[in-house]
């Protein structure tokens, strides 16, 4: 016998989940991964590529966050936050923090029940590796990051949060619904969807814009997570192909989740565009641009291959097309409008700023949106910085406030509405409608944060009660960019303006 | 179609009319004016006179605008949950037909927003 095995034999052995149970039944044992209605022939036909094992993986990782801690050490040592290109830049990384790296948890849970719950060997194997992953990812991330907070506003409860804040409802629901579904439509909701078409418009904008203001400990764990990113990739591929080879009934129901995941995710997508466009002082691209090189042109092609399968692109393109010339401005207005509530600043950008948007939008930022903003800027020269007091109204199903215009007039807004045991309910768009008409029972049970302030369940009726129980420190993390202390500390440490109030004392 | 579930699924509503201490949820939207990036939502007793509503609620939340003092209100177009309404101003909201989680929209003629785009 050799003493060692080769690559084959090794996973084999390392592996070792497909065995036929004999003291359970296999339907005892793997009770979801049927009553979805994909029909599996073969569960062996699902092979790992990668073929990783556990001491392999811990191996290569291992190496990886070597590298990444020791440039995150350098990073403290050297003050590298003094090197970014604006204080405006923090914001984009608190949307992270708050809004993308509890994702990141929610996917490590999501895949480790899938990797328990699916009877097929491959699948479980792969399901569990990415698990680990995305537990790494929010890891090294919250250790990245944390080095902002040391120094920063509006970085310090994220967590907390991403369960109750309004803004982060949105992708908080998305995971929700992603994680209380069956393990097929999980894998294509975050492992299809999310991981495969959508993945580069929520990286790019946040490494690449990382990359242009200078911030190395962003674009730093970005790199470590992307051979991770390639395998997720694989996955989500390899699963949905998986779904499709095996019986033509699962063609049907496959689209559906493509349907509903891509405009799900699509959705959540808005935030970034708005921070792409907006939180960046220097923007490696627009949200439009972003919008055709990753899904126009990569997805297209993609779908292009799909079609063998019979499955046709996503529903609803034609409104993303249409919107993408609107939406960021859209979602800014929002964070604009509601930035007391918000754990991250606004603010009206500088005439650079505006002409850049001129450019990259010119059929319709000088028309609808610069309006709007010279007309804010107006009001806080003469110390009326507007803020929304008034509570905005939600979509049951994205949870955004309705924020989105008609696509023959964008000046109207879009009202959508579904009557379902007695009760109504309102949607921004077609897609979100859609979706709820097909489960309506599931989504009754949204957890909208302006209802729930409304019946009482955060902390009390006013503003400041809501703040408190958010755990925001007001004043510091909340409201305008111009004139927070983000700012005055900014402008201390590039030698202008007064020294900032001590951050421990706030 | 319900939910595919491995048994009977029943989800809880978050937002009946009873979770709301004797308010109803009523959504407004001042329409054309995205200054205010989204309609907005009060929680408010079904017995608010009507004219309480436009005459109380609407300035507070709405003033700020530079179009709100130039409307003139016997110009102004309601729709009430999509359907063309002439509310009853002495009326509650209830007795105008205005039930939980209603949707009113204002439309007003002549008023295009800040630069006329609609903001």
């Amino acid at each position: 016998m050799s003493k060692r095995l080769n690559l084959k034999e090794r996973y084999k052995h390392m592996t070792r989940l497909g065995w036929e149970t004999t003291y359970q039944s296999m339907d005892d044992v793997f009770p979801y991964d049927t009553y979805e209605g994909i029909k599996v022939k073969d569960w062996d036909a699902w092979e790992d590529p990668f073929r990783m094992t556990m001491d392999s993986y811990w191996k290569y990782q291992g190496e990886k966050e070597k590298k990444l801690y020791a440039i995150i050490d350098a990073f403290a040592q050297n003050n590298g936050h003094t090197n970014l290109s604006d204080g405006r830049y923090l914001n984009a990384l608190k949307l992270f923090l708050q809004g993308v790296t509890p994702l990141e948890y929610q996917a490590h849970r999501g895949f480790a029940h899938n990797g328990r719950h699916m009877r097929g060997e491959g699948a479980r194997v792969a399901c569990q590796m990415q698990s680990l992953d995305e537990l790494r990812h929010a890891q090294t991330q919250i250790h990245t990051i944390s080095h902002y907070n040391k120094h920063f506003n509006g970085f310090h409860e994220f967590p907390h949060w991403h369960d109750r804040v309004w803004y982060l409802s949105v992708p908080k629901s998305f995971f929700d619904d992603a994680r209380t579904a069956g393990p097929f439509e999980f894998m294509i909701a975050v492992g299809f969807s999310f991981e495969y078409v959508l993945t580069n418009l929520l990286f790019v904008p946040f490494m690449s814009g990382a990359a242009f203001n200078g911030d190395l400990s962003t674009v730093t764990f970005g790199f470590s997570a992307q051979s991770d990113e390639a395998r997720h990739m694989t996955l989500g591929l390899e699963a949905m192909k998986f779904m499709l080879e095996q019986h033509e009934d699962n063609v049907p129901i496959v689209q559906r989740w493509i349907d509903k995941w891509t405009w799900r995710g699509y959705k959540v997508l808005s935030l970034i565009a708005a921070m792409q466009d907006y939180m960046l002082p220097e923007s490696p691209m627009s949200w439009k641009e972003a919008w055709e090189v990753y899904f126009e042109e990569n997805g297209g092609a993609l779908f292009n291959d799909l079609a063998r399968y019979g499955i046709r692109p996503p529903k609803y393109l034609e409104v993303c097309a249409a919107e993408k010339d609107h939406l960021s401005h859209q979602v800014w207005g929002v964070l604009y409008n509601y930035a007391a509530p918000a754990a991250m600043h606004t603010w009206i950008p500088d005439d650079r700023k505006l002409d850049w948007l001129s450019e990259k939008y010119p059929d319709t930022f000088d028309k609808y949106y610069r309006p709007r903003f010279l007309h804010w800027r107006e009001m806080e020269k003469q110390g009326k910085r507007f803020y929304n007091g008034s509570l905005p109204m939600l979509c049951q199903l994205c949870q955004i406030p309705m924020a989105f215009t008609e696509m023959d007039d964008f000046t109207q807004t879009c009202f959508r509405t579904s009557e379902y045991k007695d009760d109504k309910y309102h949607f921004c768009s077609d897609g979100c409608k859609d979706i709820f008409d097909y489960e309506p029972e599931k989504y009754v049970q949204a957890w909208l944060p302006v209802h729930q302030i409304y019946q009482g369940n955060c902390g009390g009726p006013t503003l400041d009660d809501v703040l408190k129980w958010y755990q925001f420190n007001v004043g510091s993390d909340n409201f305008d960019y111009v004139g927070s202390e983000d700012e005055a500390r900014w402008n201390d440490l590039q030698g202008k303006g007064e020294k900032p109030a001590d951050k421990s004392a706030a | 179609m319900s939910v595919l579930s491995i048994g009977e699924y029943e989800g809880t509503v978050m937002d009946n009319v009873e979770r709301f201490h004797g308010n109803q949820l009523v959504y407004i939207n001042w329409e054309k004016h995205l200054f205010f990036c989204a309609p907005h939502a009060f929680p408010l007793p079904p017995d608010m006179p009507f004219a309480a509503f436009v005459g109380e609620l609407l300035p507070a939340t709405y003033s700020a605008h530079p179009d709100w003092e130039k409307i003139d209100w016997s110009s102004v177009e309601w729709l009430l949950d999509g359907e063309a309404f002439t509310p009853d101003m002495d009326a509650s909201l209830k007795d105008n037909g205005v039930g939980h989680k209603s949707c009113l929209r204002f439309t007003t003629p002549g008023l295009t927003g800040i630069g006329g785009s609609g903001s």
